[in-house]
Parts: structure tokens; sequence; C-alpha cells
């Protein structure tokens, strides 16, 4: 305590007061995120807040009209139907969250193993100087806008596609979440790598020492011990694939059909939200509508990403358990 | 090439958005009924937002105007006719383009958030055209079977004479003036099939239905390259859409292209409709594909709105 005393001179007294200057100035950051957050949910939520309040717009967009009301028809294809702009109005969601499940689905299932496949080549097999390479390309990918994307799925990949697969819908689910599927691959690839990079040496020293060949040691060994990791980018990537708009809206078709089938065109809350907005009376039953649904896909991200961290944590003090 | 007017229109949708973003602290002046300081009038813009069957011809006309006075800006932005209106209203445009009339509530909303009777002036005439891809044998469609195809009663191209495939529906999004027009006039008020692509833009409609062999689409015949747009069969027989058979009214899917404004607008909006009126003007809506105003081509229009007539020139 005495020789800090001794050396308390202005210098260090002007280092001790920038310390504490940049300590509030983070904070401060830290604490406006946290405030923009609440805000924009707040306001999502206050738009949304009619639905539940007025009886007018009640008449209209309810919980029932946009889980479970179906009007008569033959097929599951012509029950459920998004038409709010129609004289009969119709706001069922059932075609728009399936549109979201399905490009999703298709995105992950896509993104999911080529990422993880990517990261571990990157950190486990590739020479130092083509790894070098490899990362930052990859990473590279993640700043190709959403739109670019899109806009080459809706040119490029559809037509190849349809060449390929003889699809009867252009712009259907593989289409759009193949482009989707583009646009996670960066984020898997990022996370994964950095967790699998980060598992001690120790651990592949020991699988070769036992005998265990290259692929073995990665498979067996590396990978298990980064699982955290791996399902932390597997969760980020589903909330961006949920909430990605651009490449849905141009490569989706964006028609909402009540349908399974992944040759089917479709349309994604995001992207519905994206092109009615614009012209949507305030206050109407459409635009409470559009704002349920974007405080549906808050939810929805919120619950992933907090369901998300408990397994992550779960993983970890497992992992760490074993070690023990 | 298609492609080029895709990328146009991405970026005039994102130039959108800044318009939006910076349009709020102009739009003041206008509202409070021509207010706004005469020595900053001439370089001051004129915001036009609305249709984007109009976006084309609105960018034309403004950029010829501003070649002709060279102190005027003009910023042209689409989004929809119904975004447009929903501008004029808010007060983030001067001046609407619309491929379809207000409606009496907008009027009514308009004329009490500008403070002025709202001025409906047709700048030109524009063929609604319904598009195949070039190889598709049909050549012409009934009104009725194109509303049974939009409907979703006729799912195949061999009920409506043509080969055996799966018809792949393509249309517009709900902000659209080409879609408020195509369900009135075709689908008489009826609802679309829920497997209608709704896409963003008539060139984004080109563009599917060029590379879809059982694909159809509709919008602004203008657009019409590298489809083959169908005659529309009749009592009378068959009609092309054309510049004559729009002119004499003969071809049914044709309607006005509007600018709408306040009556309060200042000089700079003015002066540009009644420019776009003029003769000069007119020769550039056929330029870029458009019709212009039937015989009274050089006549301003005068339009009744919210009861009292309002002169345009």
């Amino acid at each position: 305590m005495t020789r800090f005393q001794l050396t308390t001179g202005k210098r260090e007294r002007r280092r001790l007061r920038t310390n504490s200057f940049m300590t509030a100035l983070f904070s401060v950051a830290g604490w406006v995120a946290i405030l923009f957050i609440t805000l924009i949910f707040a306001f999502t939520f206050k738009e949304t807040l009619p639905i539940f309040t007025d009886p007018e717009v009640q008449k209209e967009a309810n919980f029932h009209a946009f889980f479970f009301k179906a009007v008569e028809g033959p097929t599951i294809t012509d029950r459920y139907i998004w038409q709010p702009t129609s004289d009969v109005p119709k706001v069922s969601l059932i075609p728009i969250i399936l549109g979201t499940l399905k490009s999703t689905f298709v995105g992950l299932l896509f993104a999911c193993p080529l990422g993880v496949a990517a990261a571990l080549f990157s950190s486990e097999f590739a020479p130092v100087k083509l790894r070098e390479i490899v990362k930052p390309v990859i990473e590279l990918l993640a700043g190709i806008p959403s739109v670019v994307l899109g806009f080459f799925a809706l040119i490029v990949l559809a037509t190849w596609f349809q060449q390929v697969f003889g699809f009867t819908y252009r712009l259907n689910a593989y289409n759009a979440g193949v482009a989707l599927g583009i646009a996670l691959i960066p984020i898997i690839f990022t996370i994964s790598e950095d967790g699998l990079a980060a598992v001690p040496r120790a651990y592949r020293e020991a699988s070769f020492a036992l005998g265990a060949s290259r692929f073995q040691t990665a498979w067996k060994v590396v990978m298990p011990a980064a699982a955290p990791a791996i399902f932390a980018s597997f969760v980020l990537a589903f909330g961006r694939a949920i909430g990605e708009t651009m490449i849905l809206l141009m490569a989706g078709g964006n028609a909402a059909i009540t349908s399974f089938a992944l040759t089917d065109p479709l349309r994604t809350l995001s992207a519905t939200i994206a092109a009615e907005l614009g012209e949507v009376v305030v206050g109407s039953a459409h635009y409470a509508s559009l704002f349920f649904m974007g405080t549906l896909l808050f939810v929805i991200t919120f619950i992933s990403n907090t369901a998300g961290q408990l397994v992550i944590k779960r993983m970890q003090t497992r992992m760490q358990g074993e070690k023990a | 090439m298609n492609a080029e007017t895709v990328i146009g229109r991405i970026v005039s949708v994102s130039a959108l958005s800044l318009a939006l973003a910076c349009g709020g602290e102009r739009a003041a002046a206008p509202a409070d009924g021509g207010a706004s300081a005469p020595e900053s009038q001439s370089s001051k813009p004129v915001t036009i937002k609305g249709s984007d069957t109009m976006v084309v011809l609105g960018q034309r006309l403004a950029e010829e105007y501003m070649k002709a006075n060279p102190s005027a800006v003009i910023q042209v932005n689409g989004g929809g006719s119904g975004t447009g209106i929903a501008a004029l209203i808010n007060g983030t445009a001067d001046l609407a383009q619309s491929s379809r009339s207000m409606k009496s509530d907008e009027l009514e909303k308009a004329k009490q958030s500008r403070g002025a009777e709202i001025v409906e002036t047709p700048v030109a005439l524009d063929a609604l055209a319904v598009f195949v891809h070039s190889v598709n044998p049909v050549k012409s469609l009934t009104i009725q079977q194109i509303a049974g195809i939009y409907g979703g009663k006729t799912k195949n191209w061999k009920d409506v004479g043509g080969s055996n495939a799966p018809i792949i529906i393509y249309g517009r999004e709900s902000s659209s003036g080409t879609y408020d027009y195509f369900r009135e006039h075709v689908l008489n008020k009826g609802d679309f099939v829920p497997t209608v692509q709704t896409l963003q833009g008539t060139a984004a409609i080109i563009n599917a239905v060029s590379r879809d062999k059982n694909g159809i689409g509709y919008g602004g015949i203008a657009y019409a390259k590298e489809v083959r747009a169908i005659g529309i069969k009749g009592d009378k027989g068959v009609v092309e859409p054309s510049i004559g058979t729009v002119a004499d009214g003969s071809y049914p899917l044709s309607r006005k292209l509007f600018f709408y404004y306040p009556s309060n607008a200042p000089e700079r909006v003015t002066q540009f409709v009644q420019w776009s009126l003029g003769p000069e003007a007119q020769a550039l809506v056929t330029d870029v594909g458009y019709f212009p105003l039937a015989t009274t081509a050089s006549t301003a229009t005068a339009t009744t709105t919210g009861g009292t007539a309002t002169q345009t020139q």
C-alpha cells in the first residue's frame, strides 16, 4: 500500500482518471444498447396492442384468426389463407409461419454441416498457409449484402436449380434456403472455428499418443470438446435465418401457400412485413397484424437465444465436470 | 437488359429509404401552405414518390425537366402507388405518382393534413398487359380466362388452349396500384389464389416470366421486353395492346396514370406538372413505352376532387 502511495504522481493520477472515465463510457454504451432493445420491443409491442384491446381491430385480427380460423376448402392450402387486403380479410399466419420454418429448415440443413466441416478443416487439417486464405475468405462471405445474395438466387441459382432438378416453381424453399444458407455459413464457421481452435493442445496430444489418427482426433476428441461453441453457432444462425428478410423476399417467391412441400414457393414473416408495411393504413387490423408478426419474430429469437444459452451452459459444465 | 432494370429498382428502393429518412424535415414547409422562403425555392428539391409502374416515366420527365431548368432538383422514388399516396398524406412527398385513383378516404385524409384540396392530373395512359413466355403457344385469353387463372380455377395451360403444363402465376405485392387495378378489373374484386408469387415491381415479373416457360404475369406494357404480351379476347375478337387500341379505348385493360399534389403546392411543383403535360414531355411518355393522353394531349385536364373543381392550368 505504502509503495503505491509513493508512486501516485501526476501521471498515475491521470492514468486512474482515464481509467474511470473509460469505464463509465463503456458502461454507458452497454446500457444504451439495452435501452435501444427495450425501446424497440416496447414500440413493436405497443403497435401490436390493439389486437388485445381494440374491439374494432379484434373483429378482423385476433388469436383465433391468426392461428386457427380456416375457410371452407377442399385442401389445406385453401383453408389457411393470408389475404388481409381482400374484401373479406383473411389473416391466417399458418402459411407464413410454415414458410418461415421451411426456409429456416433448408437454410440450416445446408449451412450447418458445411459450416462445421469447413471449421474442422480450417482448424484441424488445413496447412497454415491455406488456413490463412480459407478463414478470411469464408468470413468475407458475411460481408456480402443479403440483397446481393437474394438477387443472385433470383436470377442465377433459381434457373440453375430448375434445370438440374426440374422444379415446377423456379422460386421455392430449396432455392431460398440455399441462398439463406450461404448467409448462415460464415456465422457457423466463425464461431465453430473459434471454439475448435480454443480446444487445448493437450487433448489432441493425448489422442495422438493413444494412437488415434488425425481424423479420429478431430471427429471424436476436438469436435465434442468444442460442442458448446458449435451449438452456439447453430443458435445464432437460427436467429439470423428466422429474421432474414431480403434474401427470402427476392428468392422465396412470396406466395403465402399452406404447404409442406419444399418445392413450393414460400413467404416468410419478415418478408411479409417488408412487402406490406409500406402501404398499410396505420392503426388498421392489417397494420396491427404485421406488428404482431414482428413481435412473434422477436419472441421466437428471444426464446431460441435464451434456450441456446441454457443448453450451452449445461454442456460447458458437463464438459468441465468430465475434465475434473 | 432486365438485370439492369432490377438493379435500378433496388437502387431506387434504397434511395427511397434514404428519402424517407431525410424527407421528414423538408415536409414541414409545403404543409405550412407554401410558406417556404422564396430565395431557396428554386433549388429546393421536388420529392416525387409512388407507383413503381411510373418510376421510369417520372425519372425521364425529371431528367429532361432538370436539363431544361438547371436550377430545379427533382427526386423520384418508387414504392408503389399506396406508398406514394401515404407519403403525400404524411407530407414526405410533394407529389404522388399513382397508377390508380385516390380513394375518397385517402383524399379526405390528405386534404386534412395538407390543408388544401388534392389535385388529380392524368399524365399518361398505360395499358396493363398480361405476359407469357415467348415460346408459350397461347396467343390470347379472355378476361374470364385470366380471372380463372389468377382466381385459382384454372391450373393447367391445356385448359386455356396451351400445352399440358402447370401455370406458374406471378403478381404484384398488395401495395402496388397495378395489383389494385388488376384485382378490380380482372378479378372483379375477388381474391387472388394463394399460389400467386408476389414480386417486387413489374421488372421483376418480366424477369421471372422470361425465365419461366409456364409463367404468366401482368404489368405495364412499357416493360414488355423478352416476354410476349398476349391479346385480350372479347366479343369483337382479339385486341392486342398497342397505341391504337389504347387510344381508341378498345383495349379493355388500359388505365390513366396520375399525378397527385395539394393545390397549395409551391410553384416548383406546379411548374413541373404543367411542363409534364406539354408536347415535349408527352413525347417522352411515348419514349418510355406509355401512351400520351389521347387527343387532348397538350391541354391540361381539370378534375374534380372533394367536391370543388380544381384547375391545373
